[in-house]
């Protein structure tokens, strides 16, 4: 693999936020060095930070600058992001967070899973046997609440999207667009290839954290029958604390 | 439940009676902060500097929830007792009928109706009430967040017939009663005969966007950039609270850029392919993929969001540090201000 010579760097956004950028491609080295600086300002948090939002090789830290005692609030964000930038180890190992998803492949869920395995030459069992081998990295999350970026997908089980999309797709529905697949967290218009549905909410106002997945995670999806889906489901209308 | 039964110290239930929801009017404050992670967007007033002064009148915190009153506004029902200020669009507010001014605190000695008329300046309007409204927080905001129908009440835009209750007021709001009840008057409501006059003046339309350079803005072709800064943009009918879509001039780069995702926030000004600007607002997704060319001043989001659709905009160049004391100027007047109210009401 090519090492990447990307030099970390730091910009001013507006008069609010700053963004780092760690590399100019999506790869999961980059990612996982977005992931570190998360964790890190996570567990230290600076003085006057509001929030901030990770993407596929970036972070953006969003502050209150009259919490900084300064005319220019930015330059001492600058010092402080520098100053944790260079203490950070980007090379240490962390532990796989992985979060498995129950899908209910193909039938009324998953109503382009033959179309899917048409087009790659494969059978519908193939199908369903490659999507749920892999382990998916979760990019980033974004697009709507809990929808998660993953990446990982194998090139077998591609498919373009629909060419007339779909009004509504339920919340849960996993598909296929391209080389990506994703879940759907909330019912939305989309033009993906629906493969199956997880009983799994993937987002959930009473859930802590709200959405089951987050950056740097890792998602397997492993197949359930339409028994156990309808099972889980019921189980996660009367429990919230299921995830 | 504890929406219908709220009792406050004095014992009275106050709320406000949707009769007539209006266009779009829905509950926002100053947003939904630490959940962009998980795809969750900001949502909040859309002219936050009006949302803020309304709050701040009424001796609010800050970030008390407000009604965002769109274009058409709503009639509502206020309850003996309530203290409440009117900022941002002019409206044509009135209350049982006769003229209100706004930008100062009015306070009703009988039930009263609040109706809106016809829109003079702008389109966004702000209603704070003394106690703010007793909504549950979702995710640390009472922004209503649309899309995903949660936050605010009920997750959604006022209906004909909600009823809406008002939290318990603090002492600020109590003092600013206190020297309202002092005044004489006949009518059913009594305002103070201060305003914030020199606020309201910086609310008065205009359709100079001050602007900073953002990330891509040396991939923009020279070409582009001229048109960019001297041409007149529309803004278009599409136009919401995620954001305005300008139409004029075609924006083109350089050569054609592969961007992967990276933030957007609010005055983000992005290029997709058709090459009409979008500038971002309230609801804009957690993140964006177009090429941002420019970033509207946080002095001047202001003014963007009270212009509706068909006015023309152009912009102005500034650099980022310009924008930075321009913010810290106004945040001072704010501080200021608070520092009147509180010399005035004491």
């Amino acid at each position: 693999m090519e090492k990447d010579k990307f030099k970390t760097e730091i910009f001013q956004i507006s008069e609010t936020s700053v963004l780092i950028e760690f590399g100019s491609k999506i790869s999961e080295d980059i990612n996982k060095k977005v992931r570190t600086f998360c964790t890190y300002l996570d567990e230290h948090p600076f003085n006057g930070l509001i929030e901030y939002v990770p993407a596929f090789a970036s972070v953006s830290v969003i502050y209150n600058p009259l919490y900084m005692n300064s005319e220019s609030p930015y330059e001492v964000v600058k010092s402080i992001l520098e100053d944790i930038l260079s203490k950070l180890d980007f090379s240490s190992i962390d532990e796989e967070h992985i979060v498995e998803i129950p899908v209910c492949y193909g039938g009324e869920f998953g109503p382009d899973i033959e179309h899917v395995a048409e087009i790659n030459n494969l059978t519908v069992d193939e199908v369903i046997k490659i999507h749920s081998e892999e382990k998916y990295l979760v990019y980033m999350i974004g697009f709507a609440p809990g929808f998660p970026y993953l990446g990982g997908m194998s090139e077998k089980i591609a498919a373009p999207r629909r060419e007339s999309p779909r009004t509504a797709i339920p919340a849960g529905s996993v598909g296929i667009a391209g080389m990506q697949t994703g879940v759907y967290p909330i019912e939305t218009p989309g033009g993906w290839q629906l493969i199956g549905r997880t009983p799994v909410k993937m987002f959930n106002l009473d859930g802590n954290p709200q959405s089951i997945l987050k950056s740097g995670d890792i998602a397997k999806f492993y197949p359930i029958s339409y028994e156990e889906y309808l099972k889980l489901r019921h189980i996660q209308k009367n429990n919230k604390s299921v995830c | 439940m504890d929406l219908l039964f709220h009792v406050h110290k004095g014992g009275e239930i106050v709320n406000i009676s949707v009769l007539n929801p209006g266009l779009l009017t829905t509950i926002q404050d100053l947003g939904r902060n630490g959940y962009q992670k998980y795809g969750v967007i900001v949502s909040g007033a859309m002219d936050t500097y009006a949302m803020r002064l309304s709050n701040i009148i009424v001796g609010n915190e800050e970030n008390e929830g407000v009604l965002e009153i769109t274009f058409v506004g709503p009639s509502l029902k206020l309850e003996k007792g309530t203290l409440f200020s009117i900022t941002g669009a002019d409206l044509s507010p009135t209350i049982n009928g006769k003229k209100i001014s706004r930008g100062r605190p009015v306070y009703l000695n009988k039930d009263c109706i609040l109706k809106f008329g016809s829109c003079i300046t702008g389109c966004r309007c702000y209603l704070a009430v003394a106690g703010g409204f007793d909504v549950p927080k979702v995710m640390d905001s009472k922004s209503t967040y649309l899309r995903a129908e949660f936050g605010g009440f009920k997750g959604r835009a006022l209906k004909k017939g909600d009823i809406l209750s008002i939290g318990i007021k603090n002492s600020k709001s109590t003092k600013i009663i206190k020297k309202l009840e002092e005044i004489k008057v006949k009518d059913d409501f009594v305002a103070s005969s201060w305003y914030i006059k020199n606020f309201m003046k910086q609310n008065v339309e205009s359709t100079v966007i001050r602007v900073f350079e953002d990330r891509q803005f040396q991939k923009v072709s020279d070409e582009s950039i001229d048109k960019f800064f001297s041409s007149k943009f529309n803004i278009d009918t599409r136009s919401d609270r995620m954001g305005y879509r300008l139409s004029g001039e075609k924006i083109e780069l350089k050569e054609k850029l592969e961007m992967i995702s990276e933030e957007v926030s609010v005055g983000t000004i992005q290029i997709p392919p058709d090459g009409n600007p979008i500038i971002l607002l309230a609801d804009r997704q957690t993140a964006g993929g177009y090429p941002k060319i420019a970033h509207v001043a946080s002095i001047d989001i202001q003014k963007i969001v009270q212009l509706k659709p068909n006015d023309k905009i152009t912009f102005k160049k500034i650099t980022l540090e310009e924008a930075e004391k321009l913010y810290f100027e106004r945040e001072k007047d704010i501080l200021e201000l608070k520092k009147s109210i509180k010399l005035i009401t004491i």
